[in-house]
C-alpha cells in the first residue's frame, strides 16, 4: 500500500513537473561534470565540453532504448528536456547573451561574417555533393539535398521538400546535418587553441562556416562562454541564407553541372 | 523589477522572429532568416538606449542576465535531445560528408582569422 502510493506520487510528480525536473536533471548533470572536469582532468577540460559529451551519449543511448528521434526526451518522463533544450528557450537565451557583446569587436567583424557566411554555405554544400557524387548518386535533386544537409539539417530537409526529393534521401540529408552538429559540438572545444578561436573576432567567423545553430552554440559554450554571442550572430543567419540558395542558385547550378 | 528586464528580452525576441519571418516570405524562403540575430541587434540596441537614459536598474539587468547565463544548461537539455543514433548510423555516405564538412571549415576558421589579424593587427602599429 505504502509503496504504491509512492509509485503513485512519483508518477505523478513526473508527468505534472516535467521541465521542472528537466532543471534538476541538467543540474545534477552540471555538478557531476564540474566534478570530473577538476578532479579528473584538472580543470582543462572544460565542464560544460563534458556536459554536453554527456549529453550526447545519453541522447545517443535514449535513442537506443526507445527507437525515437529526440534522444533522451523519449524516454517517459524526460519529455521535459524537449521544451528545456527546444528552440524556443535555446533561442530566447541565445538572444540574452547579446546583452554583454561589445559592438565595437561586433562591427569590426562585419566583413569578415559575411564572407565567412558565404564560404560556410558553398564549402559544405559542394562537399556533400561531391561525396553524394562519389556514393553514386547523379539525379540534380538528390545531389542538391544532400549537399544541402551538409550546410545544417534544417537546410537539408527544407531543400527537399522544395525539390521533392525522396524520402529516403531527405533522412540522409538531416543525419549528414545531425552529425555535423554533433562533430562540431564535440571537436570546437579540442581545435580551438589550434584555429585561433579566442577572440570576438574569430568566433564570428567560426558562426558564419560552421552555420549549424545547435552545433556553434553546443561548441562555443564548451569552449569560452564569452564567445558565445559573437558565434551566434552569424550563425543565426546561416540557416536562412542555406534554405534561400540551395533549393535554387545551387540547385540550378548542380543541374547545370549533373 | 527583473521581469522588465525579461520582457524587454521576449519583446527584443519575438520582434527579431517576427522579422526574420517576414524576411523569410519576402526572400520566398521557407525559413526564418535571421531571426535569432535581428533580435540580438535589437536587444544591444535596447540595452544602448536604456543606458542613455539611465535606466538600466540592476533588476532590469538580472532579468536579462539570468537568461544569458542558462544558456550553457539548455544547450545540455538540447544536446541529449539530438537524434545522435541517426548520426551515427548514418551509414559511411553521411560520416564521410560530414567529417569533411565540419574540418574544412574548421580550417578556415583558422585562415580567415589570420587574414584579419594580418589587416588589424599590430605591423602596422609597431
Amino acid at each position: 500500500m505504502g509503496a504504491a502510493t509512492m509509485g503513485e506520487i512519483a508518477q505523478k510528480i513526473v508527468a505534472d513537473q516535467g521541465l521542472v525536473l528537466a532543471f534538476a536533471l541538467v543540474g545534477a548533470l552540471m555538478w557531476g561534470s564540474a566534478a570530473i572536469s577538476r578532479y579528473l582532468t584538472a580543470g582543462r577540460i572544460h565542464a560544460s565540453a563534458i556536459a554536453i559529451l554527456a549529453a550526447l551519449a545519453l541522447a545517443w543511448w535514449g535513442g537506443v532504448l526507445t527507437g525515437g528521434k529526440k534522444g533522451l526526451a523519449d524516454v517517459p518522463g524526460l519529455a521535459g528536456l524537449a521544451l528545456m533544450g527546444g528552440a524556443m528557450l535555446r533561442d530566447f537565451a541565445i538572444v540574452a547573451t547579446a546583452f554583454e557583446v561589445d559592438v565595437i569587436e561586433a562591427r569590426k567583424a562585419g566583413l569578415m561574417g559575411v564572407i565567412a557566411l558565404a564560404l560556410g554555405t558553398v564549402v559544405p554544400f559542394a562537399v556533400g555533393v561531391g561525396v553524394a557524387w562519389s556514393f553514386g548518386y547523379r539525379d540534380a535533386v538528390s545531389l542538391t539535398t544532400l549537399g544541402a544537409g551538409t550546410v545544417t539539417y534544417i537546410v537539408g530537409p527544407v531543400t527537399g521538400a522544395a525539390l521533392g526529393a525522396s524520402s529516403p534521401v531527405i533522412a540522409l540529408s538531416i543525419a549528414t546535418g545531425v552529425l555535423k552538429a554533433v562533430l562540431v559540438m564535440t571537436f570546437t572545444p579540442m581545435v580551438a587553441r589550434f584555429i585561433g578561436l579566442d577572440n570576438p573576432r574569430s568566433a564570428m567567423a567560426f558562426g558564419g562556416l560552421m552555420g549549424t545553430v545547435s552545433g556553434v552554440a553546443g561548441g562555443l559554450a564548451a569552449t569560452d562562454q564569452r564567445l558565445v554571442p559573437y558565434g551566434a550572430l552569424t550563425a543565426t543567419f546561416h540557416t536562412g541564407i542555406g534554405c534561400l540558395v540551395c533549393p535554387s542558385i545551387f540547385f540550378l547550378i548542380v543541374r547545370a553541372l549533373a | 523589477m527583473a521581469i522588465y528586464g525579461t520582457a524587454l528580452l521576449a519583446l527584443c525576441t519575438l520582434l527579431g522572429a517576427a522579422l526574420g519571418e517576414l524576411l523569410g516570405v519576402a526572400l520566398h524562403v521557407k525559413a526564418n532568416v535571421g531571426g535569432v540575430g535581428l533580435a540580438m541587434l535589437l536587444l544591444i540596441a535596447a540595452k544602448g538606449w536604456l543606458a542613455r537614459r539611465g535606466k538600466l536598474t540592476p533588476g532590469l539587468r538580472l532579468g536579462v542576465e539570468f537568461w544569458a547565463l542558462m544558456y550553457i544548461p539548455i544547450v545540455v537539455a538540447m544536446a541529449a535531445q539530438q537524434n545522435v543514433l541517426a548520426a551515427v548510423e548514418g551509414g559511411p555516405m553521411v560520416v564521410i560528408a560530414g567529417v569533411t564538412a565540419v574540418a574544412l571549415c574548421f580550417g578556415l576558421v583558422a585562415v580567415l582569422g589570420r587574414a584579419l589579424d594580418g589587416r588589424h593587427g599590430g605591423r602596422n602599429d609597431g
